[in-house]
C-alpha cells in the first residue's frame, strides 16, 4: 500500500479507527476470502460502511470475545483470511487463553486488531485501557506482535498480514484522529524489520505505536539545540529486529520510549537484550507507570504521564547530561 | 438397521478394550472414566458420518480434551491409525498422544485441546464456513456435562443458533461426573436438557449407550437450528469397578486391575 502527503493529512484527521474500517474496505475488494469479526464493536471499529458494503464478509458474535477467538480459529481453519477486532484488553485479556490456544498452539492465522490501545480511550478509563497488553501477548509462541505508529503505517502493516502468510498476529493501535503523524510520505515496510526515522549519533531512541509522533517532535527540537538522536521505529515488537543490537555498540546511552507500563514492554525486551549481547550502554526507560492512572483527555493523560513532547524532550535532556 | 449396530456394538467393544490396553501399557494414570463414558458415543459418529482426513467431510471435534484416550482408541480401531506400535507412546515422554489431544490432521485429530470450554466456538468457525462455501457436510462437537460450566460454552451456543447452524451438532457426555466428584445438582441431566433448549437448539436426549437411540439422536435434526444431543452416560461404563466412582476420573491401572478390567469389559 503506497500513499503520498494528501493521503497522511486526510488519515490523520479521521484517526486509527476509522481508518482500519476505510482500510478494511480497500482489503475486501481485492480478496473474497476476508472475514472481519467483531463482538458487538463494529461501529467503533469503524466498520460501520464495512458491514453494509460486504455483509457477507462480517460477523457480530456478540459481547463475547472469548468465543470470537475461537469462531475466528475455525474459520481460518477453513482457509479465510481473518481480522477480529476489540478493544485491547478485551482480546489480550478477556481471550488471553482462547488466543494461546488457537493462535499460539495450534498456529490458527487469525489477525487481532486490537484497537484503542494505551491510553487512547480517555474518559473510559482504566478497564478500557491498553497498558499491558503487549507484555501478555509477546509471551505467547508464535504470535507476531506489530503496533504502527500511524495511520499510513496501520494502512501498510495490515496489507501486509492481509496479502501475505505472516502467521497470527495482534496489531496495537493507539493514537486517536489529530495525533501526530509519523510518516508525510511514502516509505518501505518490511514484516519484522525496524525503520530508522532519523539518523543521529549522540543517543539512541526506541519507541513504537503512536507515541512515536511525540517522540519526533522532541527528536526535532532536541536537534535545534545540538543534540543529534538516532529515532528509531520499533514496529515489530516480536518478532524483535536484531539488527537493534548493533546500533547499541555505538551509543552509550539508549533510551525506550513507550505508551504501556513499565512491566514487560519495549523496556524490557531492550533490558533482556542488552544483558544477553553483554552490552555496556545503559538503558533508560520512559514509560507509564505500574499502577492505574487518572482518567481524561488523551492529551491530559499524557501530559499527566509525562508522554507528550515537551516531557519528553525534557527528560531526554536530562538524561543525555546525566554521567 | 440390525446389522450396522451390531457392527457399532463390535466396534464400541474394541474402542473400550484399546482404551484399557493403552491406558495400562502407559504405566501412568490417565483419564479412563470420561473415555469408557463416550465410547458409544464416539463409535456412532464415527460410523454414521463421513469422517476423513482429507476435507470436505463432516468434521470431528472434541472439546472436552479429557477424552483423547477415547478418541484415540477409537483412530486406531477406526484405521486412522493404522500401527498399534504408535497408539501405545501414549503417554510415553515426548509422545504427541498425551492425556489431551495434539493438533495433527493427517490422522485426523483437528484441535489441540485441554483447556475446556473451547471446541464449541471452533466447531461454530467451521460450522460458518462450511455454510459460506456451501458444503453441506456436518461438524460435530463433544463436551462433558461439567465442561459446560465454562461460560464461554454459551457464548458459542448463542452464536450457533444466530447463524442458524442446522450443520453443527454437539453431544453433551452427561456422565454425571467432573473432576472433583458428582455433578452438582444445576447441571444435572434434565436441567442440561432445559438449558440448551433455553439457548434455542434443538435437542434430543438419549441414553448415551444406547446405540440405536445415539443414532435415531442424530437424524432428528432440524432444518435451522444447531443439534444438541444430551447423552445420559456412565463415567466408567463398562468396567464394574470404574462405573460411576470417580476415583477413575484420572487413575492408574495395575496388572490386576487391568486383567479385572478386561474381564468386564468382556462380559458385556
Amino acid at each position: 500500500m503506497n500513499f503520498n502527503s494528501t493521503d497522511a493529512k486526510q488519515w490523520l484527521r479521521m484517526g486509527p479507527r476509522a481508518m482500519f474500517g476505510q482500510f478494511m474496505i480497500n482489503i475486501a475488494k481485492k480478496n473474497k476470502k476476508l472475514m472481519v469479526l467483531s463482538a458487538d464493536l463494529g461501529r467503533s471499529s469503524g466498520l460501520a460502511r464495512f458491514k453494509v458494503e460486504f455483509p457477507k464478509q462480517y460477523i457480530s458474535v456478540g459481547i463475547s470475545e472469548q468465543n470470537l477467538v475461537g469462531v475466528a480459529a475455525g474459520l481460518a481453519d477453513e482457509g479465510f483470511k481473518v481480522f477480529v477486532t476489540s478493544f485491547a484488553p478485551f482480546l489480550s485479556m478477556r481471550a488471553s487463553e482462547q488466543i494461546r490456544m488457537n493462535l499460539g498452539y495450534m498456529k490458527h492465522n487469525v489477525n487481532l486488531v486490537a484497537l484503542g490501545s494505551g491510553l487512547s480511550m480517555g474518559f473510559l478509563g482504566n478497564s478500557h485501557f491498553g497498558l499491558e497488553d503487549i507484555a501478555i501477548m509477546r509471551t505467547i509462541p508464535n504470535l507476531n506482535v506489530t503496533c504502527p505508529a500511524d495511520c499510513s503505517e496501520l494502512g501498510k502493516v495490515l496489507d501486509d498480514y492481509a496479502f501475505n502468510d505472516r502467521g497470527p498476529s495482534y496489531i496495537r493501535l493507539t493514537g486517536i484522529p489529530g495525533s501526530k503523524n509519523v510518516y508525510d510520505k511514502n516509505y518501505a515496510y518490511k514484516f519484522g524489520k525496524n525503520i530508522t526515522i532519523t539518523k543521529g549519533k549522540d543517543i539512541l531512541i526506541l519507541s513504537y505505536g503512536s507515541i512515536l509522533g511525540q517522540v519526533k517532535l522532541s527528536v526535532d527540537a532536541l536537534k535545534k539545540m545540538n543534540i543529534n538522536a538516532e529515532l528509531i521505529n520499533i514496529v515489530s515488537l516480536k518478532p524483535i529486529d536484531e539488527s537493534v543490537i548493533s546500533l547499541f555498540k555505538k551509543y552509550k546511552k539508549i533510551i525506550t520510549i513507550e505508551e504501556h507500563t513499565s512491566v514487560g514492554g519495549l523496556g524490557s525486551i531492550m533490558a533482556e537484550k542488552i544483558l544477553k549481547n553483554d552490552i555496556k550502554s545503559r538503558l533508560f526507560s520512559i514509560s507509564l507507570p505500574d499502577k492505574f492512572g487518572p482518567t481524561g483527555t488523551y492529551d491530559y493523560l499524557l501530559k499527566h504521564h509525562g508522554l507528550d513532547s515537551y516531557s519528553i524532550t525534557k527528560k531526554i535532556i536530562k538524561l543525555v547530561k546525566k554521567i | 438397521m440390525l446389522e450396522k449396530i451390531d457392527k457399532i456394538k463390535k466396534l464400541s467393544h474394541k474402542i473400550r478394550k484399546t482404551i484399557l490396553d493403552i491406558s495400562y501399557n502407559s504405566g501412568e494414570p490417565s483419564h479412563i472414566g470420561g473415555a469408557l463414558s463416550m465410547v458409544e458415543i464416539l463409535a456412532v459418529i464415527y460410523s454414521n458420518f463421513n469422517i476423513k482426513v482429507s476435507k470436505p467431510l463432516d468434521r470431528f471435534i472434541l472439546s472436552k480434551g479429557h477424552g483423547f484416550l477415547a478418541l484415540l482408541s477409537t483412530l486406531y480401531c477406526k484405521n486412522f491409525i493404522k500401527d498399534k506400535k504408535e497408539i501405545f507412546k501414549f503417554q510415553k515422554n515426548g509422545s504427541d498422544f498425551i492425556a489431551h489431544p495434539i493438533m495433527n490432521k493427517s490422522i485426523g485429530i483437528e484441535t489441540s485441546n485441554g483447556s475446556l470450554g473451547q471446541g464449541l466456538s471452533f466447531g461454530v468457525g467451521l460450522a460458518i464456513s462450511y455454510k459460506k462455501k456451501k458444503i453441506n457436510n456436518s461438524i460435530i462437537v463433544v463436551v462433558g456435562d461439567g465442561e459446560c460450566y465454562e461460560g464461554s460454552v454459551w457464548e458459542a451456543a448463542i452464536t450457533a443458533t444466530e447463524n442458524n447452524l442446522n450443520n453443527l451438532f454437539i453431544v453433551v457426555d452427561c456422565n454425571g461426573h467432573q473432576n472433583d466428584g458428582a455433578i452438582n445438582k444445576m447441571m444435572n441431566f434434565e436441567e442440561m436438557k432445559k438449558k440448551w433448549l433455553g439457548f434455542g437448539w434443538n435437542v434430543n436426549s438419549c441414553d448415551g449407550h444406547n446405540i440405536s437411540a445415539l443414532i435415531k439422536a442424530f437424524k432428528k435434526n432440524s432444518k435451522t437450528r444447531p443439534t444438541a444431543i444430551i447423552a445420559k452416560t456412565t463415567k466408567g461404563k463398562g468396567v464394574n469397578f470404574m462405573e460411576n466412582n470417580n476415583d477413575w476420573h484420572h487413575g492408574r491401572l495395575t496388572k490386576n486391575l487391568y486383567l479385572e478390567s478386561v474381564k468386564s469389559v468382556n462380559k458385556d
